[in-house]
């Protein structure tokens, strides 16, 4: 009785009776951080995204469903080889302070995410286009990146080769534009409040750390008229459950996670503003192939790989809506087309017999037990799946010594290759199986299990010339089959994505990327 | 008295000196670096980063980079907040756990020291045990059970205060911090200030004053309240020093936008240049309140006297 009543007494206060000194249109979103700045080029995380994505605007943007649609770029052509792609940019396209917005303004942005000097850990992410690398690497001058303004309205961008994701790149906040004549004047300074200058349907308006960002409607926004909202306030909480008072306590329309553990609460209590959708992202145990490691042996790995009962962890351990992963792509990433994966033809009984018949021809029994040293850095969450899965493999004859460590020691560990069983999880840059699957390839910085298989690099490097999608399409489906049957990693589960949203908001939209842009929302009864 | 201040302030320069030599080479042998995370960096990438951050050069001329900065005021910038210098996050968060800070320790004195007195007053009574009992359960649950608690009580259940959050610092969003920071010093104060009160009321001086025939308020407020205070001064030094640096816990469960979350969260980030900062301004507080400790202490007592 008490939680409806608190519950009644929450709805009364996001209707604005206890809120009284926000304006009636204010959206106000916990993320889940501190943004590292608001400066496009200087940042790499998922809450940041909420922010400068509402401030600013690239070539393309997203709607409310996570689709791709024109942003400042009101059309484009692409060359018939698909590495020449021409924008014609909105006339109306304007800065917050009035300034017009040109073709110049992208180029300038281009090349300073670019430019070593800036030192963007994220520049990585623009490589397609033509000397993007070695323009990083120093070894060209930032004139020479394939980016060139034909006259204010019109942007040519130049690609090493065709790639099928650049359109969705460019919705990425790495592409978008900064204000020339801004950066030129305050230099690093630029993005605080007072300087920051965007072309978003948003415009910073005060930025106190660690408490609030407010924003406020830019005027000058190509669809202003358009935009309900009149403010959006962004509260960085890092604590889940703190997120979750606040939300309860009418403080907070949206809060971007919760703490997984009030999942069942939150379901009894609060349905309609509990959101739990698909995530285009991986939870995965990274397996060494490295010499000298026993999962070194592929059939080691594939016992392993057999054994994880993957159902018990998603609907057990977890429980809020996580699918089991047989596969290394995400379902429902763009242009990809899984094949049957090796990991799921067997029922469960078949599988762990077969589990064990791999482990004694790699040598192990109950008198040769495998001694295995698994890595996970330090969560709650974390610590409970390495259980459950320690506990899963122990009928093989393995013994498993749990090992943990905050982040930045734990992924040093992975990469010096000191584990035999890494947990390790990615998240889609963008959506495409590339972004995943190159995490297999040879010699790439995040492939902690230094898989390396010419076959599974020759598919990727012929999926990268090819041009038609179904054909590259079925290249990538059939890496990934190979590497599955390799057992390179050891996919787990498909993240969920997780948010409150108050009921009272309309535009709100669950998508694969969790990307919520607040131009799309307002109020429903219209206050 | 002067002399005594300055040649303290003196002495302060080389323990600085140590602490900064320390907390460095420790941060740097620390295992993992700012730049290692979720997503592993591109060789060319980190290369830059650690260019723009001088990573690039051998410790020792790091070090030494930085002592020379520190000389010129400068804390360097953030690697992790990249908007903000050192110095400004410092100069940000500090007024605000301040203010917290000393309104919990008043609110602490205000509760704590009366209760302490009044326990020992009535020692072995029904009421000392109930104020000590109290006050050990104060002392016992950690203020990472006692923050989420007030801020659902009063927060969600009652709806009477904000859970959380700064707002410029109205005081409807500080009355709950305050709390949950000052429920434990009021404990620790209280039991101090109750065995400290006990043993002054034992001493030969009190039994003089009794003797000549003062009331027993006269002989509390002139005679015992003085000495009695004295530990707890001594504890107050640190103990400011330590609340008005900030919270992590309250930061975080409240939203405060203090110093606290500094220590912590720039220690997991190898935030060096965050992490140097925090350290120097602690060090160089906790110096300066041991200083105003000992110059009350003499002030409380006239048996101590720095007069070299």
């Amino acid at each position: 009785m008490l939680q409806s009543r608190t519950l009644l007494g929450s709805l009364a206060l996001t209707l604005g009776l206890a809120a009284a000194p926000l304006h009636a249109d204010t959206l106000r979103i916990a993320i889940m951080g501190e943004p590292a700045s608001l400066d496009p080029h200087k940042i790499s995380g998922t809450w940041e995204n909420d922010v400068v994505g509402d401030l600013f605007e690239g070539l393309i943007t997203e709607a409310a469903d996570g689709e791709r649609i024109p942003g400042v770029a009101e059309s484009w052509e692409i060359s018939e080889d698909g590495t020449v792609y021409t924008f014609h940019l909105r006339e109306s396209a304007r800065w917050s302070d009035g300034t017009p917005l040109t073709a110049d303004d992208f180029v300038f942005a281009l090349r300073r995410i670019l430019n070593p000097a800036t030192a963007a850990d994220y520049a990585y992410l623009l490589y397609p286009i033509r000397h993007a690398e070695a323009v990083y690497s120093g070894e060209m001058a930032p004139e020479s990146l394939g980016v060139e303004a034909l006259d204010d309205q019109t942007l040519r961008i130049t690609l090493e080769r065709a790639t099928p994701y650049f359109l969705d790149q460019l919705s990425h906040y790495t592409a978008y534009p900064v204000p020339r004549h801004v950066v030129e004047e305050h230099g690093d300074r630029w993005s605080r409040a007072g300087t920051l200058v965007s072309n978003g349907p948003f415009t910073l308006q005060r930025w106190q750390s660690q408490t609030r960002i407010e924003a406020v409607r830019n005027p000058h926004y190509h669809d202003a008229e358009n935009v309900a909202l009149d403010e959006v306030i962004y509260f960085p909480i890092e604590e889940r459950n703190t997120a979750l008072n606040r939300f309860r306590a009418g403080e907070i329309d949206v809060a971007r996670d919760f703490p997984t553990q009030q999942y069942d609460w939150l379901q009894e209590n609060l349905p309609e503003a509990t959101h739990t959708a698909p995530y285009l992202g991986i939870y995965y145990y990274a397996l060494n192939a490295r010499d000298g490691h026993p999962t070194a042996d592929p059939r080691v790995r594939e016992a392993l790989s057999l054994a994880v009962r993957r159902e018990v962890i998603t609907e057990q351990i977890l429980g809020t809506g996580e699918q089991p992963a047989y596969h290394f792509v995400p379902p429902g990433a763009n242009h990809h087309q899984s094949l049957a994966s090796p990991l799921n033809g067997l029922d469960e009984e078949a599988r762990l017999a077969r589990a064990g018949e791999l482990m004694r021809e790699a040598g192990y029994g109950p008198d040769n037990p495998l001694s295995l040293k698994l890595r996970y850095n330090t969560s709650e969450d974390h610590r409970t799946v390495a259980i459950a899965i320690a506990a899963m493999w122990r009928p093989l004859g393995v013994e498993v010594e749990l090992f943990n460590s905050e982040v930045a020691v734990h992924y040093a560990d992975l990469r010096r290759g000191d584990f035999d069983v890494g947990r390790a999880g990615w998240i889609g840059d963008y959506n495409d199986p590339q972004n995943f699957l190159s995490l297999l390839e040879s010699g790439v910085a995040n492939n902690y299990g230094a898989y390396s298989q010419a076959d599974f690099d020759a598919l990727m490097a012929q999926a990268a010339e090819t041009q038609d999608l179904t054909a590259r399409a079925a290249l990538m489906g059939e890496a990934e089959a190979l590497a599955l049957g390799d057992s390179a990693v050891l996919p787990i589960y498909y993240y969920v994505s997780r948010n409150l949203v108050n009921p009272a908001l309309a535009g709100w939209e669950n998508n694969l990327e969790d990307i919520h842009r607040s131009r799309w929302v307002s109020f429903e009864d219209g206050q | 008295m002067l002399v005594y201040t300055l040649k303290r302030l003196c002495y302060a320069v080389p323990t600085l000196l140590i602490v900064i030599t320390l907390a460095f080479f420790l941060m740097h042998l620390a295992p993992g670096g700012p730049f290692d995370g979720e997503r592993s960096l591109p060789p060319e990438i980190e290369a830059n980063l650690m260019a723009a951050y001088h990573l690039d050069q051998p410790v020792w001329k790091q070090y030494l980079i930085y002592l020379g900065n520190l000389l010129q005021g400068d804390f360097g910038p953030s690697f992790k907040y990249k908007d903000f210098s050192v110095t400004e996050l410092i100069a940000q968060g500090f007024p605000v756990s301040l203010e917290l800070g000393l309104w919990a320790i008043a609110l602490a004195l205000a509760i704590g020291l009366p209760l302490g007195v009044i326990a020992a007053l009535k020692r072995n009574s029904g009421l000392d045990y109930l104020v000590m009992g109290t006050a050990l359960a104060g002392v016992a649950v950690p203020n990472f059970v006692i923050a989420p608690l007030l801020a659902l009580v009063f927060g969600v259940f009652l709806a009477w205060l904000p859970v959380g959050g700064w707002n410029d610092g109205h005081w409807r969003n500080m009355v709950l911090p305050i709390v949950a920071l000052s429920i434990q010093q009021i404990a620790y104060i209280a039991r101090l200030m109750r065995a400290s009160m006990i043993e002054v009321l034992g001493s030969h001086h009190i039994r003089t004053a009794r003797a000549k025939g003062l009331t027993e308020t006269a002989v509390i407020l002139r005679h015992a309240l003085r000495p009695a205070l004295l530990p707890v001064v001594s504890y107050l030094g640190p103990a400011i020093a330590g609340i008005i640096t900030g919270s992590v816990v309250i930061e975080q469960i409240f939203g405060i936008p203090g110093i606290g979350r500094y220590f912590v969260q720039a220690a997991l980030n190898r935030d060096y240049t965050l992490v140097m900062g925090t350290v120097v301004f602690y060090g160089a507080l906790i110096v300066l309140l041991n200083l105003v400790v000992d110059l009350l202490y003499s002030a409380l007592d006239p048996q101590i006297r720095h007069d070299d």
